[in-house]
C-alpha cells in the first residue's frame, strides 16, 4: 500500500465517515442505538470502579451507580498516606525517562536499519525483532543477578534499564521511516548536513505522529509495569505506583472500596493522557495497524 | 516534539527533587519484614526504644508486600543485598541455614540453656547442630472469633465448646435469600485462608487421625479417621449449608463486614478487627472434637542475623536481636500486633490469660502443634485442591484425600531428596 | 577526519550506521541476549536460588513431559488463544464495520470503545473479580439473583472460570482492534464499493467479496498480535485468582503463571527456565507462521 494512502486513511479516521444514507433511515437508527448500548457496556466496569471509590463500605455492594451518600473519604484515606505522592512521582519519573530514551533510540535504530545499506543489517534487524518473542518472565532472574553485580539494585536506573530501548518501537519506527522519501535525505546530504543532522532535523520531523504514538505506548506500558519494579526495589521510597498500591491489600485483607480507589487513582492519569493526546493515539494506532 | 520537550523538562525537575540524600550515621543496620501495618508500627516502636538506648546505632526498616516477601528475601540475600537482621517464617529456616545465608546466634548472648528455659518448647526447632539460628519475638495460634451481635440475635448465649455445638449455632445464624443463596454465613470457610491449618493440625487429630510422622516428612492422614475429618469439613458447605467458601471472596472479609457468625483465624487478625467500626466480637478457644480432644496450630516468625552482617554491623545486629527478643519487646508486640509472647514468662501472666481476647489464643498455645512445612504454599494447595475436587467434580472424600496424601507425599519427598 | 573524508559515500554510510547502532547493539546483547542465554543454560541446571547451580542434563525437560499439571496448563494456554483470538476479532470487526457507517457522535462512541485499552490491567482485574463474586457482593450475581435466578459460580468453577477470566482480557484489547479495523476499512478505496453498488450487489456480498479480502493484511496483523498476547496472558489470571492462583484445580492456569509459580513460590529455577524455553518455542512458531502468512503482501 502506498504511504500517502496510509497517511490519508489514518487521517480520515479522525473525521466522521461520510454517511451513505440519510440519518432518518430506520436501519441507521437501530445501528446507532446498538452501538451506543455496546459503548455503554464497554465503559461500565470503569464507571463502577469510579462509583465504588466514592461509596462507603456499606454501600459497596449495591447496584446503584450514583452513591446515595457520596464520600471522598476513601480518597482522603489513600492520599493521606504521604508515600502515595512519592510513588506517583516515581512512576512519572521512571515512565518519562524510559519514554524519552526508548523513543530516541528506537527512532535511531529504526532509521539506521531502514535507510542505511550495510552488511549485517538484516541480522541486526532479525536479532532485535526476535527479542519480541522472549517473555519478560524469562529475564527477570538474570536481570536481578546482573543488577546485583553492577550495583543497580534499589536505584531508579535499576527500575528503568530493561525498558531503555524496545524492539516493538524499533520495528514500528523502521516501518515509518520507509514513508520518508530518500530524495529528501539526498537533498539534505547535498546541503552538507551530516547523517545525524539529517536524521534529527529532516527525517524525525516527518514521522512525528509515529513518535508521539510510540511515546504514549511506552509511557503507558511503564506506568503500569509491576513485576520488575517490585523485584528490583527494596525501599518504599523507590516504589512505583502499581507496586505501592499492593501495600493497600495487606496480608489476606481485601477492602474493596479502597482497592477501587487505588485502581481509580492509577487509571485517571492515563485517561487524562488519552483525552489530551486522543488524536495522536488514534492516528498512531491506525498507522501502526496499516503498516505492521 | 514539543510534548517530548515538556516531558524532558518535567523529568529533569523531578530528578532534581529526588537527589536529596540524607546524612549517614555511624552504624546503620537494615531490618526486613513483610507489610502488615500493626507489625510495622510495633517494629517502629522497638527501633525507637533501641536507638534511644544505643545512640551509635540506627536501624532502617524495609518492608515488602506479603505475597512477594519470600521472593524478595530469597533473591536479595544471596545477592549480598538487603538486611542484616531478617524476619523469616519458621518453616523456611532449613533452606537459609543450608544456603549459608544466616549465621548462628552467639552463645555468649544467647546461651542455648537459657533459651530452652525461657522460650516455649516449639522454639527448639530453631536449634541446628546445637546452635540456635533464630529466635521469635512472638508466636501465633488459632482461635474462634464470633460476632456477639449475631449470636444475640440468634439467641445464642455462649460460644461453642465443641464441634457439634459449633454446627448447631452456625445453623441458627445462617440466612439465605429466596433463591437459596447464603446472605449471612454461620461460619466462614476457605482452605485458601487458615482452614488448611485448622484441618491439618486440629480437625484431623480430633477425628482420631495423625497428620504426619513426628519429623513431618511422611503423610499419615490417609486413613478412615482422616476421611471422617474431611467429610466433616466439607459437610459444613455441602450438606449443612452453613458456609460457602467463595462467600465475599475471603473468609475474614465476611466476618469483618458482619456477614458471618463465626470465623477461625490467627491471633494476627486481632489488630485488624479491633479497628473495624460497628463490629462487636468475642474470641473463644477452638471447639473440641467429638471425643473432647483439643488441638491447635501454632506458628511463628523468627528473626535471624544474616551472613551479610560483619564487624561492627554484626555487633549492632546482636544487640538488636537481644532487644527484640526481650520481655519488654514481647509485651510491646502483644499490645500492638496482638501476637503472643514467645516466652511463657511474658505470655502466661495472669493478666494475659484472663484477657478476653488474648486468653483463648494463649490457652491454645498449650496444646498447639507447629507443622514443619517443606513448602507451605504447595502443601496448602494440596488441601485446596482436595476440597475443590469434592465440591466441583463430585469426587468422594476418600478418593480425594487419598489423592491429596499422594500429592503431598510427592512434594515432601522431592523437597527432602535435595 | 582525513580517513573519514577519503571514504566513499557507501563506506561513510557503514560508519554512520554502526555509529547509530553501537550503543543499541550493546544494550540488546547485554540486556536481552545474555539473560536469554543464561535462562536457557539454567533450564539444564538445578538451582533453588539459594545454593549453587548444578548441572541436571535434560532432567527439567523430562520432568516437564511427565508433569500432568504442565499438560493441563499447556491446554489452557491454547484454550485462551483459540477462544480469545476469534472472539475478539469477530466482535471488534462487527463494531468497527458498523461504527464506520455512523456519523452522529462518532468520535465519542469511538472514544468510549477505546477507553478500556487505557486502563491498568491489574486495577481492572480487581474490578472484574469484584463483579464475579457470589451474592451478596458480586455485581453480576446480585443482578441475576434480583431477577430470581440461581446465581452462577463464575470463578469457582472448573468450566466457567477460564472464560470468565478471558472476558476482561478481550474487553481490554477490543478498543485497539476496533481502531485498527476502522483504519483498514478506510484504506479501501470507495471506488470499489461504488462499482459494486452500480452492479446492484448486496451488502453481504460486498462484505464477503470486497471488504474482507482487502482487509487481509489487517486481519493477519491482528491475528498475530492478539495470538501472542493471549499466549502470554498472566496479569488477569494472577490478579483474579490470587487466593488460589490459576485455580480452581489449575483450570485457569496459563503457562506464564506456571513459570512464575515455579520460580517464585517453589524456587525451582531450573524447572521454571525449562518452562520459559517451551513458551519461547511456542511464540517462535507462532511468529514464524506470521512471516509465512505475510509473505504474499
Amino acid at each position: 500500500m502506498a504511504d500517502t494512502q496510509i497517511r490519508a486513511s489514518a487521517d480520515a479516521l479522525l473525521r466522521a465517515p461520510a454517511s451513505a444514507r440519510g440519518p432518518r433511515d430506520p436501519a441507521a437508527i437501530i445501528r446507532w442505538t446498538l452501538l451506543a448500548m455496546g459503548a455503554i457496556v464497554m465503559v461500565m466496569p470503569i464507571v463502577y470502579m469510579l462509583s465504588a471509590s466514592f461509596k462507603y463500605p456499606y454501600e459497596m455492594y449495591n447496584l446503584n451507580i450514583i452513591p446515595k451518600e457520596p464520600t471522598a473519604e476513601n480518597y482522603a484515606y489513600v492520599l493521606s498516606d504521604g508515600r502515595f505522592y512519592r510513588w506517583f512521582a516515581n512512576s512519572f519519573f521512571v515512565a518519562t525517562c524510559t519514554t524519552v530514551s526508548a523513543v530516541f533510540f528506537d527512532a535511531l535504530v529504526g532509521y539506521a536499519l531502514c535507510k542505511f545499506r550495510f552488511r549485517g543489517r538484516l541480522i541486526v534487524f532479525i536479532a532485535i525483532l526476535s527479542t519480541l518473542m522472549i517473555p519478560t518472565e524469562m529475564l527477570v532472574i538474570p536481570w536481578y543477578l546482573m543488577s546485583r553485580s553492577f550495583g543497580w539494585l534499589d536505584t531508579y536506573w535499576g527500575i528503568m534499564f530493561p525498558g531503555m530501548m524496545t524492539a516493538f518501537g524499533t520495528f514500528l519506527m523502521k516501518q515509518f521511516f520507509e514513508t520518508v522519501p530518500d530524495d529528501f535525505l539526498e537533498a539534505a546530504r547535498i546541503d552538507g548536513l551530516n547523517e545525524f543532522q539529517i536524521w534529527w532535523s529532516v527525517a524525525l520531523p516527518m514521522v512525528t505522529p509515529a513518535l508521539s504514538a510510540l511515546a504514549i505506548f511506552i509511557f503507558l506500558g511503564n506506568w503500569t509495569a509491576f513485576i520488575w519494579p517490585l523485584i528490583v526495589t527494596n525501599s518504599q521510597e523507590l516504589y512505583t505506583l502499581p507496586v505501592g498500591l499492593t501495600t493497600f491489600s495487606v496480608e489476606q485483607t481485601v477492602d474493596w472500596e479502597l482497592i477501587m480507589t487505588g485502581a481509580a487513582l492509577a487509571t485517571i492519569p492515563t485517561l487524562i493522557v488519552f483525552l489530551i493526546f486522543q488524536r495522536y493515539i488514534i492516528r498512531g494506532i491506525a498507522m501502526a495497524g496499516l503498516k505492521g | 516534539m514539543k510534548a517530548i520537550r515538556t516531558l524532558t523538562l518535567a523529568a529533569t525537575t523531578s530528578l532534581a527533587a529526588m537527589l536529596s540524600a540524607g546524612a549517614v550515621s555511624a552504624v546503620e543496620i537494615e531490618y526486613w519484614q513483610y507489610i502488615f501495618d500493626a507489625r510495622i508500627t510495633a517494629m517502629d516502636k522497638l527501633i525507637a526504644n533501641f536507638e534511644a538506648a544505643n545512640p551509635g546505632i540506627t536501624v532502617k526498616q524495609s518492608t515488602f508486600p506479603y505475597a512477594d516477601y519470600r521472593t524478595k528475601v530469597a533473591a536479595a540475600i544471596p545477592a549480598g543485598e538487603g538486611p542484616d537482621v531478617v524476619q523469616l517464617f519458621y518453616g523456611w529456616l532449613n533452606d537459609y541455614v543450608q544456603a549459608d545465608l544466616i549465621q548462628p546466634l552467639p552463645e555468649s548472648t544467647f546461651p542455648a540453656a537459657r533459651i530452652e528455659a525461657e522460650f516455649f518448647p516449639m522454639v527448639q526447632a530453631m536449634k541446628i547442630d546445637g546452635k540456635y539460628m533464630a529466635l521469635p519475638t512472638a508466636v501465633r495460634s488459632l482461635a474462634l472469633f464470633y460476632n456477639t451481635k449475631l449470636f444475640a440475635e440468634a439467641g445464642v448465649t455462649a460460644p461453642p465448646a465443641t464441634l457439634a455445638e459449633m454446627v448447631e449455632i452456625a445453623q441458627k445464624i445462617t440466612k439465605k435469600d429466596g433463591a437459596g443463596n447464603i446472605t449471612l454465613e454461620g461460619i466462614t470457610s476457605g482452605m485458601t485462608a487458615q482452614d488448611h491449618q485448622w484441618f491439618r493440625e486440629v480437625l484431623l487429630r480430633q477425628f482420631g487421625a495423625v497428620p504426619y510422622t513426628d519429623d513431618y516428612r511422611t503423610v499419615t492422614y490417609n486413613t478412615p479417621e482422616g476421611v471422617a475429618a474431611l467429610e466433616f469439613y466439607t459437610s459444613l458447605e455441602q450438606t449443612l449449608g452453613v458456609t460457602s467458601s467463595t462467600f465475599m471472596d475471603e473468609p475474614q472479609a465476611a466476618f469483618k463486614a458482619g456477614r458471618a457468625g463465626m470465623h477461625i483465624d490467627g491471633s494476627f487478625r486481632i489488630g485488624a478487627l479491633k479497628d473495624t467500626r460497628g463490629l462487636e466480637w468475642g474470641v473463644a478457644e477452638l471447639p473440641a472434637g467429638p471425643d473432647g480432644t483439643q488441638s491447635n496450630y501454632a506458628s511463628y516468625w523468627v528473626n535471624a542475623i544474616t551472613t551479610k552482617a560483619q564487624g561492627e554491623k554484626y555487633d549492632a545486629a546482636v544487640k538488636f536481636m537481644d532487644y527484640i527478643t526481650s520481655d519488654e519487646a514481647m509485651q510491646i508486640w502483644l499490645d500492638t500486633v496482638g501476637e503472643l509472647p514467645a516466652k511463657p514468662s511474658a505470655a502466661l501472666t495472669d493478666a494475659n490469660i484472663a484477657d478476653p481476647v488474648f486468653g483463648p489464643f494463649i490457652k491454645g498455645l498449650g496444646y498447639g502443634h507447629a507443622t514443619i512445612f517443606a513448602d507451605e504454599s504447595g502443601q496448602r494447595q494440596v488441601l485446596v485442591d482436595a476440597v475443590s475436587r469434592i465440591f466441583l467434580q463430585g469426587q468422594s472424600a476418600a478418593d480425594s484425600l487419598a489423592q491429596a496424601a499422594a500429592a503431598e507425599q510427592a512434594l515432601l519427598d522431592s523437597y527432602y531428596a535435595k | 577526519m582525513k580517513f573519514y573524508r577519503n571514504l566513499s559515500i557507501s563506506q561513510k554510510q557503514v560508519v554512520w550506521a554502526w555509529g547509530f547502532l553501537a550503543l543499541p547493539v550493546l544494550f540488546y546483547v547485554v540486556i536481552r541476549f545474555y539473560p536469554t542465554a543464561d535462562a536457557i543454560v539454567l533450564s539444564f541446571q538445578k538451582w533453588n536460588m539459594l545454593g549453587i547451580r548444578q548441572w541436571a542434563g535434560f532432567d527439567n525437560y523430562i520432568k516437564l513431559y511427565n508433569d500432568p499439571v504442565f499438560w493441563k496448563v499447556f491446554r489452557n494456554t491454547f484454550v485462551y488463544l483459540i477462544l480469545g483470538t476469534p472472539a475478539s476479532l469477530v466482535i471488534s470487526f462487527a463494531i468497527a464495520y458498523h461504527l464506520d457507517k455512523v456519523r452522529f457522535l462518532h468520535s465519542t462512541l469511538r472514544a468510549l470503545y477505546f477507553l478500556p485499552f487505557l486502563t491498568s490491567t491489574v486495577a481492572m482485574a480487581w474490578v472484574w473479580r469484584w463483579f464475579y463474586q457470589p451474592v451478596p457482593i458480586g455485581l453480576f450475581n446480585n443482578f441475576i439473583a434480583s431477577l430470581g435466578f440461581q446465581q452462577i459460580a463464575f470463578l469457582n468453577s472448573t468450566t466457567n472460570a477460564l472464560p470468565s477470566i478471558l472476558l476482561p482480557a478481550i474487553w481490554a484489547g477490543l478498543g485497539f482492534q476496533i481502531i485498527i479495523f476502522m483504519a483498514g476499512l478506510r484504506a479501501i478505496p470507495t471506488s470499489f464499493y461504488e462499482a459494486a453498488r452500480i452492479d446492484g450487489v448486496s451488502n453481504w456480498t460486498i462484505l464477503r467479496e470486497i471488504t474482507l479480502p482487502l482487509l487481509k493484511p489487517t486481519i493477519v496483523f491482528l491475528v498475530v498480535f492478539s495470538s501472542i498476547s493471549f499466549l502470554r496472558i498472566f496479569d488477569q489470571v494472577f490478579n483474579m485468582t490470587t487466593n488460589n492462583p490459576g485455580g480452581p484445580l489449575d483450570s485457569t492456569k496459563p503457562l506464564v503463571l506456571m513459570i512464575y509459580q515455579t520460580a517464585f513460590s517453589s524456587f525451582d529455577m531450573g524447572y521454571a527456565a525449562a518452562q520459559t524455553v517451551v513458551l519461547f518455542s511456542i511464540l517462535l512458531i507462532v511468529s514464524l507462521l506470521q512471516l509465512y502468512l505475510m509473505r504474499d503482501r
